[in-house]
């Protein structure tokens, strides 16, 4: 898959000394669905500033759809689309002047049939004559969004998009970026919902203290740290595990009638129907079983623990 | 050049305008007939004349240098620091545009309606006196000059201000001591010797005397001086904010 946005050895360290980027390498590939994860203060909004613009860095280079962000800026910016974090918007100005400046802004004529297309997508046709300040902070987020594509992006970031917005809107958000993505924008977003990353993104980075520590496909990334368990539900309850059982390292669950096994999913035998048989010869009889993967949230606390081997 | 980029800033600033486009008309008209009735009637019931203009008329440049000055430097400061303020600023940064283009369209916004309130009370005015342009040319390319120079500072200040107080301190500090002291009611040669002296270190003297004469061919100091002054002083705030545009200071982290 192509390349549309490089970054290689970028670094970023403000006025006071604070290392924000220590030296952040990642290529972007054209249509993907990257989500940036990491805690407060790790540099995402710091990555994602020095790309737009925003912020200028220290040393390292960027390119977007080839063009250098700081040589060829006016190129690469054009590229861009960027929906902050924060809902910064002018209280007074209407819902379409926005938009029409936004697009006015990136050096694109006015086009009222593209602008309408945006606000339709975004459910905002019906508030197009509204001053922001009448909106709805889900609404707000939603004319930073229309304000972003106003020209046409290819690459668009989404700062925390979802911080704040409750679960519906949330889920709108999810499928406008699965639209855009079909259209063929690349999307990257920063985020502290693991369950957003897990469910809209193709790539995962995960970032701390300026430093990405990974970035990998979300399914391989799984794959690979993800542990499975399987919770073996017995008709009856027992006070400790049986002697002929001990040597599969189960643990027994509070209510003592479940028996918990963790087991690798990479590995060659997972030793699930030994374990199976060994509980019927015990003499336990099984009302259910269940299995568990381990969610992307435990992944990410596990690496920026440091406890990642 | 991003022309597109400068008319979308310029439209949107003007935008705000319009939006407020009875205030901005009837405030100075109402502060321009308050100033007739205050300084022009009550005034100039005791001083008939200076250098053989009434009052009423002598005041008028002065009148409007006042306001164009004062509108200039807090429509463009606040043009600037308002999207600082609300964190809108994301979106010029990261636009295709460079920081002249920015200028432009800014101080091109804020130097309009200046130059729209000082016409405002230029016909206000004639209502009350009768008033006569010598220089046309001469006044239009002032008063242009004079909204442009002012928009560049008030750019200025809305850049390097990081609260509303610093956005009003050099405007009340520093600007209407200079304008109230430049010459606005007055003619520098009615002070004592001393003050005449040091009026000559205020520029605005220069300025409300170089746009008195292209109204009535009367000047404080040689017209020459007045038009390199102001344009002296336009030239020192392009330097200050090319160096803002190298540098990024107070906007670029």
């Amino acid at each position: 898959m192509t390349t549309i946005l490089s970054i290689k050895d970028l670094r970023k360290t403000y006025d006071d000394g604070f290392e924000a980027l220590k030296g952040v390498s990642l290529d972007i590939r054209q249509g993907e669905i990257l989500a940036l994860l990491g805690p407060n203060g790790a540099g995402k909004t710091t990555l994602i500033s020095t790309i737009c613009g925003i912020t200028t860095p220290t040393s390292g280079t960027v390119t977007v759809g080839g063009h250098d962000i700081q040589a060829d800026f006016r190129a690469a910016r054009r590229m861009i689309g960027l929906v902050p974090q924060e809902i910064a918007l002018e209280p007074f100005e209407k819902v379409w002047n926005t938009v029409r400046f936004s697009r006015g802004l990136f050096g694109l004529g006015h086009d009222s049939a593209r602008i309408e297309e945006i606000l339709r997508k975004l459910s905002l046709w019906d508030k197009r004559k509204n001053a922001i300040k009448e909106l709805s902070g889900g609404m707000k987020r939603r004319v930073l969004i229309a304000k972003a594509l106003a020209h046409e992006p290819r690459v668009l970031f989404l700062d925390e998009p979802t911080a704040g917005v409750d679960v519906e809107l949330r889920k709108d958000m999810w499928a406008i970026v699965d639209e855009l993505k079909a259209a063929g924008v690349t999307i990257i977003l920063t985020t502290h919902y693991i369950e957003e990353a897990e469910a809209i993104a193709d790539r995962v980075g995960v970032i701390d203290k300026g430093e990405l520590l990974l970035v990998q496909d979300k399914k391989t990334l799984m794959a690979q740290m993800g542990k499975k368990q399987i919770e073996v539900m017995l008709t009856c309850t027992i006070p400790s595990i049986p002697d002929s059982l001990a040597h599969h390292n189960l643990v027994l669950n509070r209510q003592g009638d479940a028996l918990i096994y963790t087991y690798d999913t990479n590995a060659e035998r997972t030793g699930i129907t030994t374990l199976l048989n060994d509980v019927a010869e015990a003499g336990l009889i099984l009302r259910d079983v269940q299995t568990r993967q381990s969610s992307l949230e435990e992944i990410f606390v596990t690496l920026v623990s440091g406890d990642a081997a | 050049m991003n022309w597109t980029a400068i008319a979308a800033i310029y439209r949107f600033e003007m935008a705000r305008f319009f939006r407020t486009l009875a205030q901005s008309f009837l405030s100075p008209v109402l502060s321009t007939s308050l100033y007739f009735v205050v300084f022009g009637t009550a005034i100039g019931s005791r001083i008939q004349q200076v250098e053989g203009v009434s009052y009423g008329a002598f005041i008028v440049p002065g009148l409007i240098m006042l306001s164009v000055v004062m509108l200039s430097i807090s429509n463009a400061s606040f043009g600037i620091y308002f999207p600082k303020f609300l964190g809108t600023i994301y979106e010029l940064l990261s636009a295709p545009v460079n920081f002249i283009e920015i200028v432009i369209g800014y101080v091109g916004a804020a130097a309009t309606k200046a130059l729209f309130v000082g016409l405002v009370i230029l016909v206000t005015a004639t209502f009350f006196v009768e008033i006569r342009i010598e220089h046309p040319f001469a006044m239009a390319a002032f008063l242009i000059l004079s909204c442009l120079s002012f928009s560049l500072l008030g750019f200025i200040i809305g850049i390097w201000a990081s609260n509303f107080e610093q956005m009003s301190l050099v405007p009340q500090l520093v600007v209407t001591p200079l304008i109230f002291l430049g010459g606005t009611f007055y003619s520098i040669s009615m002070l004592p010797p001393v003050w005449q002296t040091i009026s000559l270190f205020n520029p605005v003297v220069y300025l409300i005397s170089g746009f008195r004469w292209s109204f009535y061919g009367l000047s404080d100091v040689p017209i020459l001086l007045s038009l390199l002054a102001i344009l002296a002083f336009t030239g020192i705030c392009l330097a200050v904010i090319g160096w803002i545009f190298k540098t990024g200071w107070r906007i670029r982290s």
